[in-house]
């Protein structure tokens, strides 16, 4: 008799424990990886992908990319376009709420524009916004925070005057520097407004914990405009710098997504985990820079024929195991108001014949064998995948010219700051990283002006003026035709020889549903869900 | 022997102060700072920034800035984690590199001491000749290949322990890294109480106590003992310091929340103030230990007095 009392105890409580936990397994969680720990979750100090994840889950712009990589409606559920192309009036949804209930208005877009403009922020990616009129000026402090080209004209309309015509807006626009923060929270809170249990958002998710490289955790924002259409009650980021320890966390099934591997590992990967690895194009070109204020880089038979004696397909299948492209154009494939880029002249030769000719070229110049001889130095930022690209243009230069090649390679701020700061140097290795998806973004790198990120000191009036067109153009097809004249001259001058177009990485779970590759490299976990 | 504690103590301020001084100036030597990224920034951020930080006025009047609010515990902000002070960022991940870096440090001590012992108890015989290649193995195998080995075996192949992070910090999270963490001051602890045993049991007074008759267990563990731990003992502190301020290598493989990793990140970014201010907190850690270490060397050791 007691035994059975016992019994029926224990099955009660066993029935309580189990009702009592199961709200917890229905509830849908997304174990994301994420590249490595956010040095800040404000949208006026954030400059990398690691904080683009995580804040664009948490916040929405008056733009969004979707899960394709499309521009669509954010914040703003419609916008109109003056017919000189420099005002924008953006609509915002009537129902866009902060996660504290309080309705999204355009006061707080422009106070959160004008917060990454003002001078006393100091935000590292305010040039970003500077299309905005006066941006540039109010940010080195030339005209006040008030002449800034943003005006909310009442609760729901916000207007913004553009500089010229600026064919990418609406990308900027999604950009994560261009979120919006609740000015209440702000006014409130100050610079805690990042920190969770104070963080305001108006994004599908809201910040509930964060310990610093360990774990960020976002709950479903129930105050959000979609909220219905948001599957997901919960995405945990976790930020793994190491990309081995990334991939085991994965192979462990404690991470539904991870970014960013290393390239050796795919063919493993693939043959363990099949379709969960994507190797996604991006907007991304790795490439390598001549000094062209010294001989003999400032000889364009030089460069091209140094450029032309690189083998791209070893360097992109051997190398990086096919996770990336090979490339002879400096902006990449995929922008679709652009189209095929400018490809180098010689990309359509075989690589034997592009050696030939560069031999031919070179002996013309008076370098290489029988010639001047040629010395060159290889600098590159400290990374084992740098370091095997530099180690095969070395030999392949060897090989084709019987230079003499030594490397260099220093940590990636030393090396940067090397370059930018106008270091003399030989060939350099760079890569750029679109902001946004136009090719204006990769040439205004060359324009002679521009006397950071111009490492090579390339000077070409042809170019600039070209360049110098294509802004003043509001056209969208005949500044495409000019900036691919600008590409067609740069690619013929080589100043700099592009060499691979990077691609993503990424592990996808069988469990997550509704993911898409795409060449913006965006996923907000909003259009994500995990099967049971 | 509270005045040993005060005087010892009291210079400890001046050895801080050399410290922070060499390594502010140290850090300023390496080319580039906190803002030269990958992806450059324009001149006008650049100033903006500059002055924001006060990185535009003389590194003299830097330096003078840095020691004052030092002194009053404000360690400056974060140049690359820029939502955290440096004070809140070694506040956060400190409790979590000490718990770790604790257990490790007894697990490393007890094992090793016991090993070691045994070794020395059966000196020249297989079981010796065992522990000690283990010992050299355990000293040889830096952890950052016995990190991913451990994961690989006991989170992907056996699913039985995680692969990393803190979670909810029970112990089978603390499980892997705790091991790759002990490994190698395991197999220290291990030689080092070895030798001293051996020394310890060939002593004079070992002998006259063998000679009394004492059973073994008390001639080794009374006697023996307390002579053969001083070189472990004066170990310990460079030893304790090390675990309990993490590991860069493991709280990297193992994704732990701790402060090891910001001494490497903050020096490879450039962020001057998060670099000294891990200096300032190993430096204290060593200073303390080692004044520990002497108080538990006056203990064990009558000759050695602290008046």
């Amino acid at each position: 008799m007691s035994s059975r009392v016992l019994n029926l105890r224990t099955a009660v409580l066993l029935g309580a424990v189990l009702l009592g936990s199961a709200p917890a397994f229905a509830e849908a969680v997304l174990h994301r990886g994420n590249s490595g720990e956010p040095q800040t979750l404000d949208q006026a100090h954030t400059s990398i992908n690691i904080e683009a994840f995580i804040l664009k889950d948490l916040y929405e712009g008056l733009t969004i990319y979707d899960a394709e990589g499309k521009i669509v409606p954010g914040a703003a559920e419609s916008w109109t376009l003056s017919d000189d192309s420099t005002t924008y009036t953006f609509k915002l949804r009537a129902d866009a709420k902060w996660s504290d209930g309080t309705p999204v208005t355009a006061g707080d877009f422009a106070f959160s524009l004008a917060r990454v403009e003002d001078p006393k922020t100091a935000a590292g990616y305010a040039n970003i916004l500077y299309p905005i009129k006066n941006a540039e000026k109010v940010n080195k402090a030339e005209l006040p925070l008030t002449d800034l080209g943003i005006k909310a004209i009442d609760d729901k309309t916000l207007e913004i005057t553009l500089e010229r015509p600026t064919p990418f807006f609406l990308e900027l626009l999604a950009h994560q520097t261009a979120l919006p923060i609740s000015k209440a929270s702000f006014d409130k809170n100050g610079a805690d407004f990042v920190k969770p249990g104070v963080m305001v958002s108006n994004g599908a998710f809201k910040l509930t914990s964060h310990v610093p490289n360990d774990q960020l955790v976002v709950d479903k924002n129930p105050n959000y405009w979609d909220a219905a259409n948001v599957k997901l009650d919960k995405v945990i980021f976790y930020p793994i710098d190491d990309q081995a320890a990334s991939v085991r966390r994965f192979e462990a099934k404690e991470m539904d997504l991870a970014y960013n591997f290393s390239a050796d590992q795919i063919d493993r990967l693939r043959a363990s985990y099949k379709d969960q690895v994507h190797v996604s194009p991006t907007l991304a070109t790795y490439y390598y820079a001549f000094d062209t204020r010294q001989e003999p880089y400032s000889d364009v038979r030089v460069r091209r024929a140094l450029s032309m004696a690189v083998d791209r397909d070893f360097l992109a299948k051997e190398i990086y195991r096919g996770s990336q492209i090979p490339a002879y154009s400096l902006v990449p494939p995929g922008m679709a108001s652009y189209g095929e880029p400018s490809k180098a002249d010689f990309a359509d030769l075989s690589q034997l014949d592009r050696e030939d000719k560069a031999i031919e070229l070179m002996k013309e110049a008076g370098y290489g064998e029988g010639g001047k001889p040629l010395n060159i130095e290889i600098r590159y930022n400290t990374n084992p995948n740098h370091e095997r690209v530099a180690t095969a243009v070395a030999d392949m230069w060897k090989n084709t010219f019987g230079a003499k090649v030594s490397m260099v390679n220093l940590d990636v701020s030393s090396h940067y700051a090397y370059l930018q700061e106008g270091g003399k140097f030989n060939v350099a290795r760079a890569g750029w990283v679109a902001d946004y998806a136009d090719p204006e973004n990769f040439l205004a790198l060359n324009l002679s002006t521009n006397k950071t990120f111009n490492y090579g000191h390339y000077e070409s009036p042809e170019f600039d003026a070209a360049m110098q067109k294509s802004y003043a153009e509001t056209n969208p097809e005949a500044r495409a035709k000019l900036l691919h004249e600008a590409e067609a001259m740069l690619m013929r001058d080589q100043p700099i020889a592009p060499f691979m177009t990077q691609a993503d990485l990424w592990l996808v779970s069988d469990r997550v549903q509704g993911w898409k590759d795409n060449a913006a490299n965006e996923h907000l976990s909003r259009f994500l869900s995990i099967s049971k | 022997m509270i005045a040993f504690v005060l005087r010892r103590l009291a210079s400890a301020v001046p050895t801080l102060f050399i410290v922070v001084t060499i390594s502010f100036f140290l850090m300023r030597f390496a080319p580039g700072g906190p803002f030269n990224l990958e992806r450059p920034l324009p001149p006008a951020t650049m100033e903006n920034l500059m002055r924001t930080y006060q990185l535009d006025q003389p590194l003299w009047r830097q330096y003078v800035t840095y020691l004052s609010n030092a002194v009053t515990g404000d360690f400056g902000p974060s140049y690359i984690y820029k939502d955290n002070s440096v004070a809140e960022l070694i506040g956060k991940g400190l409790p979590y590199s000490i718990e770790l870096g604790f257990y490790a440090l007894l697990l490393a001590l007890i094992g090793g001491v016991t090993m070691g012992t045994i070794a020395a108890l059966r000196q020249n015989s297989v079981l010796d000749f065992t522990i000690m290649s283990l010992a050299t193995v355990g000293t040889t195998i830096p952890n950052f290949v016995v990190g991913p080995v451990l994961t690989l075996v006991f989170a992907i192949t056996l699913s039985v322990l995680p692969a990393g992070g803190w979670g909810n910090g029970s112990l089978s999270f603390l499980i892997l890294p705790m091991i790759a963490l002990a490994l190698p001051q395991l197999a220290v602890f291990a030689r080092l109480t070895r030798g001293s045993m051996i020394e310890a049991l060939h002593a004079d007074h070992i002998r006259t106590a063998r000679a009394y008759g004492l059973p073994s267990r008390v001639v080794v563990v009374t006697h023996a003992m307390r002579g053969a731990m001083l070189p472990v003992v004066s170990y310990l502190a460079p030893c304790a310091a090390a675990l309990m301020t993490g590991s860069a290598v493991v709280e990297t493989i193992f994704t732990i929340p701790g402060v090891g990793r910001y001494f490497v990140l903050g020096a490879l970014n450039r962020d001057y103030t998060l670099v000294m201010g891990t200096v300032v907190l190993i430096a204290i850690f060593v200073i303390v230990f080692n004044l520990v270490v002497d108080i538990l060397y006056g203990l064990l050791d009558p000759r050695v007095r602290h008046d």
